[in-house]
């Protein structure tokens, strides 16, 4: 629950100071938009997501541009040699005092005198990490401690957390504190913050096989996840339009499926360093190879992986979903799944399992024998069940959990229990039939359904997708503990480098509150005013964020 | 793909060289989209990727390599060619003023296509093109959000893209004032989102409209009143009704007062500066939206509403306001209603400019760009003479969702659609000839430095590179 002391006062401090906001909304031309008046001012200023417990007093502090620093606590079990956390303090170093941070890289080496602050200076922030393994080179895993605390007070603000992704969540946090007078100097307010994720599990959906996406724009929506503090970067990297991903072990992949074979891939390095830069944000990395279905493009390179579909007595030249009777199939899937499971260190991997068309599998006469020879008659859902189950033997093997969509949980095939269900159809009522059923069947889940972000219209649409709430169906209390959070899904048919990062933020950012806060943190007008300020800071810090409504940043979009 | 590449005899003299006679039409571009929608798999378009698609267009099978090192575009001394003529030794594009060349400059340039060697080519092509409509708009609004200058001057280029021709600047409105007006500083001191870096200064307004000229492209601004003026009312004061609540003032204003003799005065200063600031022989007025409610409130003006008669009739008062404005060359800008109201405004004897199946603020899943571009802008019942009275049209970009971050992918290629609607013949509506063609459109306005965002499921092979 919130606490919310002295929020009178600093309301007002906060709110005007963080970044001008519109005040019109009434009057658009041909009548009708105006959904949300510009919202009163909330009393937790620019915070976004909103932490668990909040205690502003209304004594603010200076952030001198020339001696703040961020620096390791002395009691932490990080160190100097802690890239993750060295990383970050130099990256919200310059989110916080951008015009400083030329200088200060000047002037690296000087010694900086500890306890010379001014009375109402905050001289440095010190991180501490409690726990006696910081997790400094690991990677975030679903289990993760995300959890922080952070006090602002005099002399210096101290942020505690058990590993180091608590920290990374704490700092932002922190960033997001720091406002800006009308001076232009940096303030913070005295603050007492404590805070940990509702759900483990928040994601965000790239597809990279509807359009190819320049690897500066993955890493831009990697920065904008850890500002909203998503942890899971699901993607969706390889469809039927073009297979981008180079395999070292079967090249002609990408050579033949994807849209060019040098200009439109990922290689090796590719998705080592975007593994790698979503590993100093706390985020996972999650890829998904979606089959039987969606693979046209793995069937240019790879001969008689798809199953060849008949019109009448002969082969009509079109092919269907991987061919689920033949050995070399599998002998493939093992050793494609092998490299995978080693080129990306998560141990998830999302397995797709979605939209089987069964049409071309009916029409090939060697499939017909095989579904007779195993008694399965005209029930395809069977011979989906056999291939998937097959997949999952082989996935298992190399030791990683798996993800599916719900049809193949729909199909009833027979899934590992730490198997997570991916729920992404339906309406409002089938999407919370469907998580109440597979939670009482005992799977784990997490939704997507009303967070299909490709899916735009006129309007406020955010507000929508801050209402949803995953574990809004009817179920026991052990059936909810079996969500694990949610996913923001940016599909590609309309989505290329020119439009995702305006279309997916601040929309996503809506999705990041409902899995990060509280639950009952639904107050739409709250909301407004924070995210408005929150939009307004991710421009500023050169993410393509969209406008709400009406409205001015202080310093808008800059195209360099 | 091109046949021509195959063969390479590269001699030639002047500025093109040929290569390999080709008996018909060619699809300029190489490769078909991959398409979840087997139906949109899109055939090329013997136009390869023309938009607007040109008057009378025929190419030949002869491709005419450009070196780069020495193709040149020049001034012609003599010339018995028509319009735009792409054969040996050299091109001639021939128009009887700069704006045609501008435009023919565009086609000519749309033309040229890049073999798998990179080898710039063009096929010998003879060309002759005009517009439709001579009203071919775009409107951005600059006070829902103000659009830093780097914006308009990358719309401004892509318009020209686009073979438009006029930029409608919705500049000022309720939310904010960025207009920096010399006789009435304090309009934007007060009432722009931010005196300094939200404004429009004289030099930047001057620097727009050069920028846009050089594209053959007209800036008509918008002061729309007597609503739509909140932001007015900061800088300026008693220029808008005080509303009533009961019998005394509520502290809110509501449109131009249109009772006092100070407004009159002091639109006649403002629009004189306008009429020499802005160099286009039009100014949009607006005049849209006008609520009564503030006016009904308020006693002055019942008293005055009285005196003159005009019972309860508050559009006579509008009227009264507006006729200060109007004079008989007014051109009217359909933006509400539908194929009805262009019939009772052309009948009425006005000229007309449609906009309503137009506003591309109003967004939504899919390939909307289909829709706009089936409008048929004289699809109204009317006589001839009434359709002569339709002199184009305008794609709106209303500012309430859009700013610098995210406009110009919004706006391109959709706005295209109407682009080709504006200038093409009436009988240009074959929509996967349309789709094969702005495909290759967009991705062309993509290297050009404008992301411009994607049709559906596609790849350009130079792909958006950010800025």
């Amino acid at each position: 629950m919130l606490t919310l002391v002295f929020a009178v006062y600093l309301s007002l401090t906060l709110a005007t100071a963080v970044s001008q906001q519109g005040q019109y909304v009434s009057g658009p031309h041909r009548g009708g938009a105006a959904e949300h008046a510009a919202a009163e001012d909330s009393p937790y200023g620019s915070l976004w997501p909103l932490p668990r417990e909040v205690r502003f007093s209304p004594r603010s502090l200076r952030l001198s541009g020339s001696s703040f620093q961020v620096v390791d606590a002395d009691e932490s079990s990080a160190g100097a040699s802690c890239s993750i956390l060295q990383n970050a303090y130099r990256r919200y170093y310059e989110y916080i005092l951008p015009q400083f941070a030329d200088e200060r890289s000047r002037r690296r080496g000087h010694h900086h005198q500890h306890g010379s602050a001014a009375p109402s200076e905050l001289s440095e922030l010190r991180v501490w990490i409690s726990s006696p393994d910081s997790d400094c080179n690991a990677y975030p895993v679903a289990t993760s401690d995300e959890s922080y605390e952070l006090s602002v007070d005099q002399p210096y603000a101290v942020l505690k957390a058990p590993k180091v992704w608590g920290a990374l969540r704490g700092l932002e946090t922190f960033s997001q504190l720091v406002y800006e007078d009308v001076y232009g100097a940096k303030n913070i307010n005295v603050t007492m913050i404590t805070d940990f994720p509702r759900f483990p599990h928040r994601g965000v959906l790239l597809d990279t096989s509807r359009h190819f996406l320049p690897i500066k724009v993955i890493l831009a929506n990697l920065e904008a996840m850890a500002m909203n503090k998503f942890n899971v970067f699901h993607w969706h990297i390889v469809d039927d339009p073009s297979f981008p991903y180079l395999s070292r072990t079967f090249p002609q992949l990408s050579q033949m499926g994807a849209y060019h074979p040098y200009t439109h891939v990922y290689t090796p390095a590719d998705v080592k360093m975007i593994i790698e830069f979503a590993r100093l944000r706390g985020i996972r990395v999650i890829p998904e190879f979606d089959t039987p279905g969606h693979t046209q493009a793995w069937g240019k390179g790879q001969k008689d992986l798809l199953t060849p579909c008949y019109s009448g007595p002969s082969p009509s030249g079109t092919f269907g979903p991987v061919n689920p009777i033949l050995n070399t199939t599998y002998d493939f899937m093992e050793l494609f799944f092998q490299e995978i499971s080693t080129v990306f260190p998560d141990a998830y991997i999302h397995l797709g399992g979605d939209e089987v068309d069964f049409s071309c599998w009916k029409s090939n006469p060697d499939i017909t024998k095989f579904m007779n020879q195993h008694g399965f008659g005209q029930d395809y859902t069977k011979l989906e069940s056999l291939y998937i189950q097959k997949l999952l033997d082989i996935v298992t093997s190399t030791q990683k959990g798996y993800m599916i969509w719900q049809e193949v949980f729909d199909n009833g095939v027979k899934l590992k229990a730490d198997t997570l269900i991916h729920v992404w159809k339906g309406t409002q009522e089938q999407y919370r039939d469907e998580m109440a059923r597979v939670t009482s069947s005992g799977y784990q889940t997490l939704l997507s359904t009303p967070w299909y972000l490709n899916r735009i219209s006129y309007g406020q649409d955010w507000t929508n997708l801050y209402k949803a709430d995953p574990q809004d169906f009817t179920g026991t209390d052990a059936q909810k503990k079996l969500v694990i959070g949610g996913e923001a899904c940016m599909w590609g048919e309309y989505v290329d480098a020119t439009n995702l990062m305006p279309r997916m933020w601040p929309r996503a950012s809506a999705v990041g509150e409902r899995l990060w806060s509280d639950r009952n943190v639904t107050n739409v007008m709250d909301a407004y005013s924070r995210l408005s300020k929150h939009r307004c800071r991710m421009v500023e810090r050169g993410i393509q964020a969209q406008p709400l409504f009406s409205s001015s940043c202080r310093r808008e979009y800059k195209w360099t | 793909m091109l046949a021509v590449s195959v063969l390479n005899f590269a001699t030639l003299l002047v500025l093109v060289a040929a290569r390999q006679p080709f008996p018909y039409h060619n699809d300029f571009d190489e490769e078909p989209l991959t398409s979840d929608h087997p139906e949109e798999e899109p055939k090329g378009s013997q136009y390869g990727s023309l938009w607007p698609l040109p008057r009378q267009v025929s190419v030949s099978g002869v491709a005419l390599r450009l070196p780069g090192s020495t193709f040149r575009v020049v001034d012609a001394k003599d010339s018995s060619a028509d319009e735009l003529t792409v054969d040996l030794p050299y091109a001639i594009l021939k128009a009887p003023q700069v704006w045609g060349a501008l435009r023919g400059l565009e086609t000519f340039s749309q033309l040229v296509y890049e073999d798998e060697y990179g080898t710039k080519s063009i096929n010998a092509s003879k060309i002759l093109d005009f517009p439709r409509f001579q009203h071919r708009g775009i409107l951005l609004d600059t006070s829902r959000h103000f659009l830093p200058i780097k914006v308009i001057l990358a719309n401004l280029e892509a318009m020209a893209m686009n073979k438009f021709n006029v930029f409608h600047w919705h500049i000022v409105d309720d939310p904010s004032f960025p207009y920096l007006s010399r006789t009435f500083p304090q309009l934007s001191q007060m009432g722009a989102y931010h005196p300094y870096t939200h404004v429009y200064t004289p030099a930047d307004v001057k620097m727009i409209i050069e920028f846009a000229r050089l594209r053959g492209i007209r800036v008509v601004p918008e002061f729309d009143t007597p609503g739509h003026t909140q932001s007015w009312g900061k800088g300026q004061k008693d220029l808008l009704t005080p509303c009533y609540s009961g019998s005394s003032p509520s502290g809110t204003f509501g449109p131009v007062n249109p009772i006092l003799n100070t407004t009159y005065d002091f639109m006649e200063l403002f629009f004189q500066e306008i009429s020499t600031v802005f160099p286009d022989a039009y100014i949009h007025l607006g005049g849209d939206e006008v609520d009564f409610s503030c006016w009904k409130s308020n006693p002055d003006i019942q008293m005055w509403m009285n005196v003159h008669s005009f019972g309860k009739d508050y559009s006579k008062l509008e009227a009264y306001y507006i006729q200060k404005w109007l004079k008989p060359d007014t051109v009217v800008n359909v933006w509400m209603g539908n194929q009805g109201e262009m019939s009772n405004v052309t009948a009425a004897g006005f000229n007309t400019i449609l906009s309503s199946p137009w506003y591309l603020d109003y967004i939504s899943y899919g390939q909307d760009w289909q829709r706009y571009y089936k409008v048929e802008p004289l699809d109204f019942k009317g006589s001839d003479a009434q359709k002569k009275l339709v002199i184009g049209g305008e794609a709106c970009l209303w500012g309430e969702f859009v700013d610098g971050t995210n406009l110009t992918p919004r706006l391109w290629p959709r706005a295209s659609a109407v682009g080709e609607r504006l200038w093409s013949d009436r009988n240009v509506t074959d929509v996967n000839d349309a789709y094969s063609r702005l495909s290759k459109h967009r991705c062309r306005m993509v290297e050009r430095g404008i992301p411009a965002e994607p049709l559906f499921t596609s790849f350009c092979r130079h792909e958006y590179n950010g800025h």
